[in-house]
């Protein structure tokens, strides 16, 4: 059953109410989401697991204004982000949100440093792209292209141009899905880094059920609903993981 | 059908609108190649046999006046195997409706029967009866241009008496295909017609019965026409001969044979334009293409599909993008040929126009065409088939870009990152960039060429009419004039001032060297028609010695100093020494100065002028025309304003239609470079763009990172396209150069900002188009996959 978290808080980023996605093929309707409620609390890592198909990332795309739910709203301190316009959720994702996703999205022309300048140089409180760097641990390879790093330090590259803009929210689509194990727990304890630094609410898609342990709540889905949320009342730190 | 054949199909389909773009590049190229070779094949074609049909002449003299009898002895001469005496002589005609005197040339009529040179084909009517003096046949063109049919009657001063002729038919003749008034340099059918009359009735007149003052000749097959003019000259001088000359020199037929040595040019060098850029089209697309199927390619291999049939099948989609381009231009070629072919048939006036355009020319274009594009998209295919199927079926590794020095520099750090992704870009593809600018500098280049055409008929109108001439008209006497004479000239109602005018027709020789060329005399202040060279800048003519045109020394190898042998080809035929004095530009004639008075007394024959330049009081225009109509001495009349006016005339509309055609050529070629660019680096970027959206810019934010390279691309490539547009006409111009006229290298500021503004506008075009591609850009579907 779902089970939303206690009614908003001052502390809520982020609310989503009944969050329906119904996609249309032809005359096939697939409903991806069928009333979801979430909330978000400020500094809060949540973690999504589910099957795929299972309706996470449609979530995620909803709650980083990339896509509007077929139903339902989605409030960010309280500003509603349906039915908002195209210009306010560029804006919306520009300051606020930051995206990590499975296979980097780093652009191959400019280096890591020019990456994270990228998003700094159109945000408005943003940390210097060498602090950002710094923060994943790549203080050392600013001037390097994307060709010329690992894909643990691509993705790491790519979690310190999502978070140089100060976000308050982190959206993770499978981080560590193109990863070794050893490099996965690179990524995740970049992300958990800046989730404990910068208090960043986090949200993290996985399909890796181990990863789940270094959340504070873990939802599982299926079938485009949250059957499941579980507190965890001790976080692991991902050296412990094993997969 | 095979399914891989299948899979072409939904290729094309898929591919669409750039095919399309790249087949209308390969057919304007193509049908600019079939447009050239079809004409001049229609051209040749109809030369020939129109010549053969009509029996036209091979070489050509006139004489003062010559007997009959001399014509045997003629026929004598080795290589000559027949003979056509006849009289040849200039009238004023009075038209009705039709203020101006028009110049008429007269011709007497060829003899009947099948052994009749230079034969009349008859439009209309019938021949004039040799016993009736007064009927005559007019040339089509000139019937036309007055509206005159059998039965009309106009007036003709002949040697001074007047009378009144009556049309009986129409004509054409191989020796008037381009008729043109002596002096002229258009055709200008209202004011200069071609009449024949019966040849008693012109030697009644003329005082040449028994006598001949033209010549024609046929000549056996190999014989060697220089021999036979040499030969003919020598038989001639006694009779007062002004130089025989061949065909090649016989002004229609000059003409013609230029005109067509000018299509062979063009049909070198513009389709040679767009076939290239349709090669680097091709491979645009092929790599692009291949890049995509990588994995395909590698999944193939896998399957057992030789490099060879990898190989075809890539080979087979250039194939079709090509047969289309090649289909469309045939299509369009064809009918440009026949359109341009009739156009010509306005101007060079044939009784019949063959245009059966045999299948070389197609067969060739087709061939060219296809070649370009396979040429193209030969590196494309190779590396395909040699893809090593483990390789391929890899994602391919991210390019390596590098920092150059160039963003290490001060100016790379001021600039923003989406600048320099687009910078970084071109850096990391520089001979794709400097391709892509090329093809659409080639544009820009094409358009500069076509519109500087108008700007070099109006600076040769201006250098030639505005600023070298300031007479009204030009009168031209039948006989020599004493120069007391002038002043009755002056005295003609209307005329406000005159000057004398003297040209004698001579042969120059400068060592092995010689040319026919008159040697115009011009009195020292010479105010009215002084000479000017190609800036209009007056050149003064010296007080004895020639003032010899650029080109007319280029031909006989004179430099200032050196000494010209002048045979001259009238009076008493002296032959003279004279220096070279000075050299000067022109962009019309070849033509030689001298002196009036030097000219004078060198001929010995008293002070004299063939004519005058007079410059006329407007108000009484009418009067001075209707008292010219009348006058016997007077075998000619050109009027400046005239003169420009069929100038404009004539080149205005053709040059119009066909500068607009450059501009849609023009336009498809830099449609089909801005649009494949676009696509390409809109299907390379798409990814990079839509990570661009999440991370939070905006539509027109990633718009300037896709359209920012090729608005690059399209300012680097104006000022080459001016460069290569400067270097085209620069070649055209010097490759269309005729004796007659040399058209001048002028181009306008406002020719190259119009070419400018053209190529930016139809690349701004395809840019919009292609932009709304990106706000249908699915962020998500291009996030979850791996490029």
């Amino acid at each position: 059953m779902p089970t939303p978290s206690p009614a908003s808080s001052p502390s809520t980023v982020l609310v989503a109410r009944h969050l329906t996605r119904i996609f249309r093929m032809g005359t096939v309707e697939v409903a991806a989401l069928r009333g979801v409620d979430l909330d978000l609390a400020a500094g809060e890592l949540v973690v999504l697991l589910g099957p795929s198909g299972s309706g996470k990332s449609t979530l995620l795309n909803l709650l980083g204004g990339l896509d509007a739910p077929t139903e339902g709203e989605i409030r960010f301190h309280g500003e509603p982000l349906t039915g908002a316009g195209e210009r306010a959720l560029d804006r919306y994702r520009r300051e606020h949100v930051g995206f990590v996703f499975q296979f980097y999205n780093l652009i191959p022309s400019l280096t890591a440093r020019e990456n994270v300048a990228l998003v700094t140089e159109i945000a408005r409180d943003p940390m210097t792209p060498e602090e950002a760097l710094e923060m994943v641990h790549l203080g050392a390879r600013l001037d390097h292209f994307p060709a010329q790093l690992s894909g643990g330090e691509q993705q790491r590259v790519a979690i310190a141009r999502a978070i140089a803009k100060r976000p308050e929210l982190l959206l993770c689509d499978e981080p560590t899905g193109a990863l070794d194990r050893d490099t996965g727990i690179v990524v995740l304890e970049a992300i958990l880094r800046v989730n404990r630094e910068l208090g960043t609410t986090t949200a993290l898609i996985t399909h890796n059920a181990v990863i789940a342990d270094v959340a504070d709540r873990v939802l599982h889905f299926a079938d485009g609903q949250i059957v499941d949320s579980r507190t965890n009342a001790a976080r692991c730190s991902p050296a412990e993981l094993v997969w | 059908m095979t399914s891989l054949d299948r899979k072409l199909l939904r290729e094309l389909w898929r591919l669409r609108a750039q095919v399309l773009a790249i087949a209308l590049v390969i057919a304007s190229g193509n049908a600019l190649l079939i447009m050239a070779l079809t004409t001049i094949e229609a051209l040749e074609e109809t030369t020939v046999a129109y010549y053969e049909r009509s029996r036209f002449g091979e070489v050509f003299a006139e004489v003062t006046r010559a007997p009959e009898a001399l014509s045997r002895e003629l026929a004598e001469i080795p290589g000559v195997q027949r003979v056509s005496t006849r009289i040849l002589e200039g009238a004023l005609l009075d038209l009705p409706n039709f203020a101006e005197p028009v110049v008429g040339r007269l011709v007497s009529l060829p003899a009947h029967g099948a052994d009749a040179m230079n034969a009349l084909t008859l439009r209309s009517g019938r021949l004039a009866d040799p016993d009736r003096p007064d009927e005559t046949v007019i040339g089509e063109a000139f019937a036309e241009a007055h509206g005159l049919e059998p039965g009309d009657r106009f007036d003709a001063v002949l040697r001074g008496r007047r009378r009144t002729l009556q049309v009986v038919g129409t004509a054409l003749s191989p020796e008037f295909v381009y008729a043109i008034a002596p002096g002229g340099l258009m055709p200008d059918d209202a004011r200069f017609g071609v009449l024949w009359l019966g040849r008693e009735a012109l030697a009644a007149v003329f005082d040449l019965d028994g006598a001949f003052n033209a010549v024609s000749l046929t000549l056996t097959a190999g014989a060697d026409a220089r021999d036979v003019v040499a030969r003919l000259d020598a038989r001639l001088a006694p009779y007062g001969g002004t130089g025989a000359y061949p065909r090649a020199d016989q002004v229609s037929n000059w003409f013609l044979q230029n005109e067509i040595a000018q299509q062979k040019n063009m049909a070198h060098l513009l389709p040679s334009v767009f076939l290239a850029v349709s090669a680097f089209l091709t491979h645009l697309v092929m790599g692009r293409m291949i890049d995509t199927e990588r994995r395909e390619i590698g999944l193939l291999k896998a399957f057992g599909y030789s490099r060879l049939a990898i190989a075809w099948h890539y080979v087979k989609l250039v194939l079709v993008i090509g047969g289309l381009g090649v289909v469309i231009g045939a299509l369009i070629g064809a009918w440009l040929g026949h359109w341009n072919t009739r156009l010509y048939a306005e101007f060079y006036r044939f009784p019949f126009l063959l245009y059966r355009p045999g299948p070389e020319s197609f067969l060739l274009a087709t061939l060219v065409s296809l070649g370009a594009a396979l040429a193209g998209a030969l590196w494309a295919v190779r590396r395909a088939a040699a893809l090593p199927p483990a390789e391929a079926m890899l994602p391919p590794s991210p390019p390596i870009y590098r920092r150059s020095r160039l963003s290490r520099s001060a100016l790379a750090r001021h600039l923003d990152e989406p600048t320099r992704m687009i910078a970084r870009r071109l850096l990391r593809w520089p001979l794709r960039a400097l391709l892509a600018s090329a093809g659409l500098a080639m544009s820009v280049a094409v358009l500069v060429m076509a519109l500087q055409w108008l700007d070099a008929v109006d600076s040769l109108v201006d250098s030639v009419f505005v600023q070298g001439q300031h007479q009204d008209a030009t009168l031209a006497f039948h006989d020599l004039t004493p120069l007391g004479e002038l002043a009755g000239v002056e005295r003609l109602p209307g005329v406000l001032a005159a000057e004398p005018l003297r040209a004698v027709p001579a042969r120059l020789h400068h060592g092995h060297l010689s040319e026919r060329e008159a040697i115009t005399g011009l009195s020292l202040d010479a105010v009215l028609s002084p000479v000017a060279d190609a800036e209009g800048r007056p050149v003064p003519v010296p007080p004895d010695g020639l003032l010899v045109s650029r080109q007319l020394a280029g031909m006989l190898e004179v430099a200032a100093g050196d000494v010209l042998i002048v045979e001259v080809l009238e009076g008493r035929r002296p032959r003279l020494a004279l220096p070279v004095v000075r050299l000067f530009d022109t962009d019309v004639g070849k033509p030689a100065y001298l002196a009036l008075d030097a000219l004078n007394r060198r001929m010995g024959d008293g002070r004299v002028m063939r004519g005058a330049q007079v410059v006329v009081d407007p108000t009484r225009r009418a009067e001075l025309l209707a008292e010219l109509k009348t006058l016997p001495a007077v075998s000619g009349v050109q009027f400046r304003q005239a003169a420009i006016d069929t100038f404009h005339a004539t080149l205005g509309q053709t040059l119009f239609i066909f500068v607009g055609f450059f501009v849609g050529f023009a336009a498809v070629l830099s449609v089909g470079v801005t649009y494949n660019a676009i696509r390409i680096a809109l299907a390379e970027r798409a990814r990079e763009l839509a990570t661009l959206r999440v991370l939070g810019f905006s539509r027109w934010e990633i718009s300037y990172i896709l359209l920012g390279e090729v608005g690059l691309l399209t300012w680097l490539a104006i000022p080459l396209g001016c460069l290569l547009g400067f270097a085209l006409a620069w070649y055209l111009s010097s490759a269309f150069a005729t004796e007659l006229f040399r058209v001048p290298l002028v181009i306008t500021d406002a020719t190259y900002a119009r070419a400018a503004l053209i190529t930016l506008a139809t690349a701004g075009a395809c840019a919009a188009v292609v932009r709304r591609r990106l706000d249908r850009l699915d962020l998500i579907a291009v996030l979850k996959t791996r490029e």
